[in-house]
């Protein structure tokens, strides 16, 4: 065991990964990533290098992953929002790739060295066009280590741009954890596949003497070819399948920690560091004999549909909790699809909730949904 | 020229043919210079990647029978660094627009210089930006027309030899579509450099930077560019200085710099050999 920081173990976990190549810009909160890739990579046969902007940063990385590296990067709010010219590089030219997001206050410089989830929507949705998403948050050190490990798998497995949002606290937090011994280098397997089809549905290839792979981020179809009448139809169709990949396997991604919620009538709903909080949210409510739970989310996007609307049938109520003035909260109402009421708990200011303030904003609508059912029942 | 002809098309990817380029563009004799350069180094084709960005120049890439990446605009020169550093074996041939280069990737440039990381860039200067229609570039000449600068430019020209020179490139050279045989001899030797090299050439851009200026058709802009430049190499002590001056005069062209200084791959694979890694063995 071993005090661990947050952004320490994010290269923990990309390191056990097999990741050998990171590209950065310095940025609060994420910085301390970058300068551990520093110390770690060269002696380990890897690369590192400090580029001219975030814009060049995932560049870099997208050109390794041809090269036949395995790489990530890590920013903060400024430099995800620059860097969303290239997210959407990545998931046309179908490169895996680890982004990390450590989330502070914005928009624009805003407050940056405080914590934030404001950036969850546009991990969603940034860059322009329509894209596959996987993105994927933590509440803990130890949660920061295998959330990584877990987005280079997914990383390869889906051949999109992995996102892992983190925030201004969890990325300076220390815990105890115990990180296991990394391998002297990685060894990552070849790849195999057919080189005249190097995208669509097919594994990833690097660049080798047997490919003659042409990638762009125009359209293009399986083959590479960016010509011909049908290539708006055969780009789409790459796009289609992308997505609907990740949508069957949803249920698969959809990591999140069920807490108390066996007998609950209400239900907390919340990410990241917030639902650290929402968990003694809970201890105070438990204690005043209210019946909640918590549903911690791990995976945001895609977001997990099935579980929210299993649980919206059988509570009477659900509360969202989030930094941010009401994101993931439009998510959490359309897939409840008014089977129970939802509503939202939102800050921007920079600060944490105390427990307090979630128990105070859950028990307000419940006395609000009480009331409301006592007067239809008069009615 | 004896050395082209049928041979160069195994150089070419043939089912991308036509390039999207106007007839009488200088961007076909630029490709086909670089077909020729690769034929004179005998480069394993496998071994190739021509990378390009946004513009009429970064259609490059598609062309060519080799591996290819199509980046976005003026960030080129950022994939290719990931691209040598994951695989230092791999030659890069990064083909640039003027708007690419020195105007949304400007930034990007001076840092691929200063770094010297080994790859070549072609420099397509059209004195315009053509793929959109003709819009006022960094390299369009004061007083010069464009669908932006409908009254004449009031902007001074913007000079890439000396920008490379400045931020450290190691070859930096300037020749002219006109100067059919120099262009295969000066990629060459770029390509041979063992650092960032950039060859800057001058191309004909009859369809908006022609028309708008009235400069004639391609023949007639080829002369134009053979009247307007001065060989440097000739007069070496005034090349700097007429670089600074009104280029539409007097532009030079020739070898600026040819230095050997240590190249960034390198230095890094030094830097983990020095940590017990064993990166580039």
């Amino acid at each position: 065991m071993r005090l661990v920081q947050g952004n320490e173990a994010v290269v923990w976990g990309a390191l056990a990964s097999g990741c050998n190549f990171y590209a950065g810009y310095p940025i609060t909160p994420a910085t301390e990533i970058m300068e551990y890739m520093a110390r770690l990579l060269p002696g380990r046969g890897g690369v590192f290098i400090q580029m001219e902007d975030e814009l060049a940063a995932l560049g870099a990385v997208i050109g390794a992953a041809w090269g036949g590296m395995r790489g990530m990067t890590a920013t903060s709010g400024p430099g995800f929002s620059l860097m969303q010219e290239h997210i959407g590089y990545a998931a046309m030219s179908q490169t895996p790739c680890v982004v990390v997001d450590s989330q502070r206050v914005g928009p624009s410089t805003g407050q940056p060295t405080m914590p934030a989830q404001g950036d969850v929507m546009q991990a969603r949705w940034g860059s322009h066009g329509d894209r596959p998403a996987l993105v994927v948050t933590a509440s803990s050190v130890k949660e920061v280590y295998d959330t990584t490990r877990l987005s280079f798998e997914w990383a390869y497995a889906y051949r999109v741009p992995v996102i892992i949002l983190l925030d201004a606290v969890l990325s300076h937090m220390r815990e105890n954890i115990e990180l296991p011994v990394l391998p002297a280098s990685a060894e990552l397997a070849s790849p195999s596949g057919d080189p005249e089809l190097p995208f669509g549905s097919h594994p990833f290839m690097p660049f080798s003497a047997a490919t003659r792979t042409i990638v762009s981020g125009l359209a293009h179809d399986e083959s590479g070819a960016t010509r011909g009448s049908g290539i708006g139809t055969a780009n789409e169709q790459i796009l289609k399948g992308a997505i609907r990949q990740i949508e069957n396997d949803a249920p698969r991604l959809a990591r999140c920690r069920a807490d108390r919620l066996e007998d609950a009538e209400w239900a907390i709903v919340s990410y990241g560091i917030t639902a650290r909080t929402a968990r003694s949210a809970v201890d105070l409510l438990r204690a005043d004999g209210v019946r909640v739970g918590l549903l911690e989310l791990h995976t945001l996007w895609p977001f997990p549909e099935q579980i929210v609307q299993a649980l919206a049938q059988r509570v009477r109520g659900m509360l969202m909790a989030e930094l941010n003035l009401g994101q993931l909260v439009l998510s959490l109402r359309a897939a409840a699809q008014g089977m129970c009421p939802v509503s939202g708990l939102g800050r921007a200011d920079g600060e944490l909730f105390t427990p307090e303030a979630i128990a105070a904003a859950m028990s307000a609508e419940i006395r609000q949904i009480e009331v409301g059912g006592r007067m239809s029942h008069h009615v | 020229m004896s050395d082209v002809g049928a041979d160069l098309k195994r150089y070419l990817r043939s089912p991308m043919m036509p390039t999207v380029w106007c007839p009488g563009c200088g961007h076909g004799n630029i490709a086909r210079a670089i077909a020729t350069a690769l034929d004179r180094l005998a480069i394993d084709l496998g071994q190739v990647v021509i990378l390009g960005g946004i513009g009429c120049s970064g259609r490059t890439p598609f062309y060519f029978n080799t591996n290819a990446m199509h980046t976005t605009h003026g960030r080129v020169l950022a994939f290719a660094t990931g691209l040598k550093l994951a695989n230092p074996r791999l030659t890069l041939i990064v083909a640039m627009g003027d708007g690419d280069a020195l105007a949304i990737g400007a930034g990007h440039f001076v840092h691929a210089a200063r770094r010297n990381i080994d790859l070549t860039v072609i420099l397509y200067n059209n004195s315009i930006y053509g793929m959109t229609g003709g819009q006022q570039a960094p390299t369009t000449p004061f007083s010069f027309r464009s669908t932006t600068s409908p009254f004449g430019s009031i902007e001074p020209t913007f000079d890439a030899v000396d920008l490379a020179l400045a931020a450290g490139a190691t070859y930096v050279a300037r020749t002219t579509t006109f100067d059919f045989a120099e262009m295969p001899e000066l990629i060459s030797e770029a390509i041979r450099h063992p650092g960032f090299a950039m060859v800057e050439i001058l191309s004909q851009c009859p369809t908006y930077f022609g028309r708008l200026n009235k400069l004639g058709d391609a023949p007639d802009m080829l002369e134009y560019e053979r009247d307007h430049t001065v060989v440097a190499d000739e007069e070496p002590n005034q090349a700097v200085e007429i670089t600074r001056q009104d280029l539409v005069g007097n532009l030079p062209v020739g070898v600026f710099r040819r230095e050997i200084r240590p190249e960034y791959v390198q230095q890094y694979a030094e830097l983990s050999r020095g940590r017990g890694g064993n990166y580039g063995a």
